[in-house]
């Protein structure tokens, strides 16, 4: 306990029981004997058992041949693999499935976070009732849903979903295109990781002066203003080009001309017309494909209006938010900096020649030739774990910005701080030090979760190894030792994490 | 001095109405739904997602489902709903398992008993809690054993392979929780403890189990559990499965527990040391009290996160009622395009009664007790 | 309070009207009403504040007092009537705020500091991300007015290792940072324990003596003997009397202020 037990002893008659020192001693001998009695007697059973059973122990067996079939690894795998290497291959499996969840349970998560705070009652109602719903239903039952129900019941190879990109879905799981680089696409993933060092160091050194002059340096407000037209020029050129494709018959030139139009008006005054007419085109465009996608038996002029007041809207937005945006002398460089990340590769991948050809995936008779071949089970434990951690996330992350007490947003907008610097300062490093440590458990349960993936046949850590190799070897002891281990080890790093960052932005009490 | 400054009203302003309406269904949708062009664009979006996603959902669960009475055919027709009839058919199943049809009265009146005994425990205003309790997690569970197993008293033995369905969800779940707290408590007095020894040993045991996936810790139970008993000792499938169950949920309630014994002021452990109480008396009828009691919300969620977690059984050959479900889900006589769905939509529909049931509880006794602090 | 009317007596500085301007008009209120839904919380409120005025806005709680001042910078929107401050009108137009948050200095019953950022930090916040201003130079700034409410030693400590009554002291200075026309003070000395009210009262006092136009909502009966130049006694949303402290305190004339002071001061 907490407290020293030394107000029980009466001083008088204080004998060698009554001594609080002693007496834990005692306690403690007479616990640990028990447990040490227990674990002896445990260990007997086993060895009498093992030996009733001719069995041997030992991890000698991870160097024999292991003769099955994974039906996914990472590396090339064959029956003549080693049970070492299908140990690797479920954990390499376990960390595939995690870090793809934990990617997208992110940004649902967050999504869904900040929606339920939203002012707005449809949407906040939206994410209450995914919440509510989600979180009480067992992940198992999700898993099952979503393998037996959802993915087993898509149609056949031959009458297989067709979705945008050359993705396709149908019983056998979802078939992407695979990327084929050729040599010289070496210098553009070499011009990628440049470009993204570039962008970080060009936006700390342009917040750094900013900071210590009171301006952002001159040539970053220049290349920024050009940047601002190219960007503006390709945004525009896209929507455009999507607005042709829905009207026929608008020839490329015009398409071209409008985006240089708009590029041109995008660094003068007018700038909030110009990017008011981009998000009409977009709101117009792409709600006009989603609707037809949705409800295809509303007549194509209904949709068409319903789209235009939507895009409308878009373009109110747009003005209001452009028209209220500082001159770009006092803007972070934004435009900039996509420009750098995204301009440098696409140079290189020009000036090059480089070749990234996507082998798509092709329909033959019986199956599918080429592509990448997603496996039904991993398709449907990231959908499970995704839509299940996100609503866990989610409540974190509303816990972590209601943590910040309003009075924090009033003295912030009592100096004077715009909302995107309120959001930057002030609300979002206060609220990240509540919603990290739970969502670094999040990120832990995810990963702990996944080995569910072995009821529905996905080759993860406890299928490979605690299901198939435990059952070839009989090497239950070692097995499950083995597989405990790993996930302790998870376990220990995701609280070494916790305590460092814990440690690092503690709020400092008196 | 400066008279001019002066003010005094004489009469008062009464309140009038704020201009235009602050209520009514036109403000509610302005202040709520369109309050500025961004919001006005989400909810849009959100009724367009709702149009879209609503009635093909209605129509399977309600408007084209083939209600109790109806026949296989109709499920396998062209555009059928949720197959009903099948769930009707099979629901003794899903609640009993393999359980003899002519028993099926034994596990009723266990029902009936434990709803009788939980619900004036959950009420707090409710009288005779002691007694209560010790009904509930000491009668009641030697009372239902008995009676669901029979063998004695000249009722049929009913061996466990036999037993599934909802039954055998709750009972992992009640079982679970009842062994669960009192170790719990132990561990978590332990791993507070200034005692070095014990202190380490509960750490390694709470952090052990709570590092690692439940799916393990049933693999465990079930292929371990024989191993470490003596030989030619027969545990029994379900008795693994609980043992397991229990371990693993005591790690997470120990760690329930602690909260609320750190959440304990410093001067409650001081004020029973003072009185001359020992270790076990202050902890008994100081400490654990408002522990407990603070932290009854947490421990309802830990019930609720074992509850979804009793599902896991199936993976370890226990017929639960998420495996009920899955294995009637092959029913030849039964086989339609909806069969699985609505399976698992029915076993849906009983996971989260329980378990929205009881989050809501706990919500309204964490604002119970919230209150009770404040005044 | 009552160490307020003991040094009321020996600083003789009140009423120092030469500060206060006669044709410069700070903040302007005219018929102003306010509701939260269908709650008519202020009504009718008429007031023209000068530059240099000190004004202490006293009344039972709920009021609507703080409600008041909290429309002078729109932390709460008004309904009817206009808001003018330093000659901008406040309506929705996000860029007529800013203008007058910028110029308008608040300080808040519970400081609202930023606890993750250290004393220095808060201070050098709004200059540099608001107003532009070079680091060093805002530091400097900073620095200046941490001397000022006579804590310069705490510039790298954090928020939570301060008293109250430093940290309000520091919420005081970090509005000064931003060399605001006009302060605001929402009942800046009602969440701190009796010795640090003076503390607090002590930098509000030195900064009336500058000439700040400043409108404080308190209790503190002996602060507003000692700097204002004008009370107003608000109640059920409106303004039931005010004159000058003087008068005032000794010859109260509405019925309802009469009962407010005989149970405030005694």
């Amino acid at each position: 306990m907490a407290v020293q037990d030394n107000m029980g002893a009466r001083a008088p008659r204080a004998s060698l029981l009554n001594d609080p020192v002693i007496r834990g001693i005692v306690y403690q001998v007479l616990v640990a004997g028990a447990v040490v009695a227990f674990i002896s007697w445990i260990v007997l059973n086993t060895a009498q058992n093992l030996a009733a059973q001719n069995k041997t122990t030992g991890f000698d067996f991870l160097f024999r041949t292991a003769g099955f079939d994974i039906s996914f690894t990472l590396f090339p795998w064959s029956r003549t693999s080693l049970y070492w290497e299908a140990f690797l291959a479920g954990l390499l499996n376990t960390l595939l499935v995690a870090a793809i969840g934990i990617f997208f349970a992110t940004l649902l998560g967050f999504t869904l976070g900040i929606a339920r705070l939203s002012s707005n009652w449809l949407i906040a109602r939206v994410a209450t009732v995914y919440i509510e719903t989600i979180r009480n239903l067992p992940l198992l039952l999700q898993l099952f849903f979503w393998y037996f129900a959802v993915l087993k019941a898509m149609p056949a190879v031959r009458q297989s979903f067709e979705l945008p990109l050359d993705i396709f879905i149908n019983q056998r799981g979802l078939m992407v295109p695979r990327p084929m680089p050729d040599h010289e696409f070496t210098w553009v993933l070499v011009a990628i990781g440049f470009s993204v060092i570039a962008t970080i160091a060009v936006g700390i050194w342009a917040t750094r002066v900013r900071t210590a002059t009171g301006r952002y340096p001159s040539a970053v407000v220049l290349a920024s203003k050009v940047a601002d037209a190219i960007v503006s020029f390709l945004v525009a050129l896209l929507a455009f080009t999507l607005l042709g494709n829905m009207i026929s018959g608008v020839s490329g030139a015009v398409i071209f001309g409008a985006a240089i139009l708009v590029a041109i008006l995008s660094v003068t005054r007018l700038a909030p017309f110009s990017r008011a007419a981009v998000a009409f085109v977009f709101g117009l465009t792409i709600l006009y494909a989603l609707l037809t996608a949705m409800f295809p038996d509303v007549p194509p002029l209904l949709v068409a209006a319903g789209s235009a007041l939507a895009g409308l809207a878009m373009a109110w937005i747009s003005f209001e938010r452009t028209a209220e945006r500082p001159p770009s002398e006092g803007r972070f460089p934004l435009p900039l900096l996509v420009l750098i990340a995204v301009g440098i590769p696409a140079f290189v991948y020009w000036a090059t020649g480089a070749q990234l050809a996507f082998e798509v995936p092709v329909l033959e008779r019986f199956n599918f030739r080429g592509g990448v071949q997603l496996p039904p089970e991993l398709v449907a434990l990231v959908f499970g774990l995704t839509v299940y951690t996100a609503a866990f996330i989610g409540e974190n992350v509303r816990g972590g910005i209601r943590a910040v007490s309003h009075g924090q947003t009033e003295a912030a907008q009592s100096l004077g701080l715009k909302e995107g610097d309120r959001l930057r300062l002030v609300i979002i490093p206060q609220a990240m030090r509540v919603i990290v440590p739970p969502l670094t458990s999040q990120y832990l349960n995810l990963t702990k979760n996944s080995s569910l993936g072995a009821a529905i046949g996905y080759p993860e850590l406890v299928n490979v190894f605690t299901g198939t190799t435990l059952n070839q070897t009989g090497k239950a002891i070692e097995v499950i030792a083995l597989t405990m281990a790993v996930y302790l080890t998870f376990s220990l790093l995701t609280s070494a994490f916790m305590n460092w960052y814990n440690g690092r932005v503690a709020l400092v009490e008196r | 001095m400066t008279t001019d400054t002066a003010f005094i009203r004489n009469e008062f302003v009464p309140a009038k109405p704020a201009p235009g309406r602050t209520d009514g269904p036109i403000v509610w949708l302005r202040k709520n739904l369109f309050a500025t062009p961004t919001d006005a664009v989400l909810t849009i979006l959100g009724i367009l997602f709702l149009l879209w996603a609503i009635p093909p959902l209605y129509n399977f669960i309600v408007g084209h489902a083939v209600f109790p009475g109806g026949t296989v055919e109709e499920c396998r027709a062209e555009g059928a709903g949720a197959c009903w009839a099948y769930i009707a058919a099979r629901f003794n199943f899903f609640i009993y398992g393999f359980y003899p049809i002519d028993q099926y009265w034994r596990p009723n009146i266990v029902f009936a008993l434990g709803a009788a005994l939980i619900l004036p425990l959950l009420v707090p205003s409710a009288p005779f809690k002691r007694i209560n309790a010790a009904l509930f997690f000491v009668v009641f569970p030697l009372v239902s054993f008995y009676l669901l197993n029979g063998g004695v008293f000249g009722l049929r033995q009913v061996p466990t392979e036999q037993w599934g369905g909802l039954m055998v969800t709750l009972i992992i779940a009640l079982v679970g929780i009842i062994c669960s707290i009192p170790l719990g408590i132990l561990l978590a007095l332990g791993r507070q403890s200034n005692l070095p020894i014990i202190k380490t040993l509960c750490v390694m045991f709470i952090e052990l189990w709570r590092a690692v996936p439940l799916i393990t810790v049933l693999f465990m139970a079930s292929i371990m559990l024989p191993l470490f008993m003596p030989t030619g000792t027969n545990v029994d499938k379900l008795l693994r499965a609980l043992v397991g169950v229990t371990l693993f949920s005591s790690a997470y309630l120990a760690e329930t527990v602690r909260g609320g014994l750190q959440a304990l002021p410093r001067g409650q452990y001081e004020a029973g040391a003072s009185l001359g109480l020992g270790y076990w008396q202050r902890t008994y009828f100081i400490i654990l009290p408002q522990a407990i009691k603070h932290v009854i919300p947490g421990i309802v969620n830990n019930f609720i996160a074992l509850f979804k977690d009793t599902s896991l059984v199936s993976i370890v050959g226990i017929f639960d009622l998420l495996n009920t479900v899955q294995a009637a889900s092959s029913d030849i006589n039964w086989a339609s395009p909806t069969q699985a769905v609505t399976g698992y939509v029915f076993a849906g529909f009983m996971f989260w009664i329980f378990c929205f049931a009881m989050s809501r509880y706990s919500l309204w006794m964490e604002r119970r007790l919230d209150t009770g602090h404040k005044r | 309070m009552s160490q307020m009317s003991e040094t009321t007596a020996e600083t003789p500085t009140r009423h120092s009207g030469m500060q206060i301007s006669k044709t410069d008009v700070a903040i302007d209120v005219i018929g102003m009403h306010k509701w939260y839904g269908d709650f008519h919380v202020l009504r009718d409120i008429n007031l023209r504040v000068m530059r240099g005025e000190r004004i202490v806005i006293a009344g039972p709680s709920g009021s609507g007092k703080s409600t008041l001042i909290r429309c002078v910078n729109r932390l709460e929107e008004h309904q009817e009537g206009q808001i003018i401050v330093n000659g901008t009108e406040l309506t929705a137009d996000l860029k007529r705020i800013d203008e007058v948050r910028r110029e308008v200095g608040m300080v808040f019953q519970h400081f609202n500091l930023f606890p993750h950022l250290t004393i220095l930090q808060n201070l050098t916040l709004a200059p540099i991300w608001v107003r532009g201003i070079p680091k060093a130079e805002a530091e400097a700034t900073a620095m200046h007015y941490l001397e000022r409410v006579k804590i310069p030693e705490q510039a790298n400590k954090f928020p939570g290792q301060l008293s109250g009554g430093q940290q309000q002291r520091v919420a005081i200075a970090r509005s000064l940072c931003m060399q605001p026309r006009i302060m605001l003070f929402d009942e800046p000395t009602s969440a701190l324990d009796p010795e640090m009210v003076k503390e607090v009262l002590e930098v509000m006092i030195s900064l009336a003596e500058e000439g700040m136009t400043m409108i404080c909502v308190t209790h503190e009966m002996g602060f507003a003997r000692q700097v204002a130049n004008r009370v107003i006694f608000m109640d059920q949303g409106q303004i039931v009397e005010q004159n000058d402290p003087d008068n005032f305190f000794s010859n109260p004339q509405h019925e309802r202020t009469k009962l407010f002071l005989s149970q405030i001061l005694h």
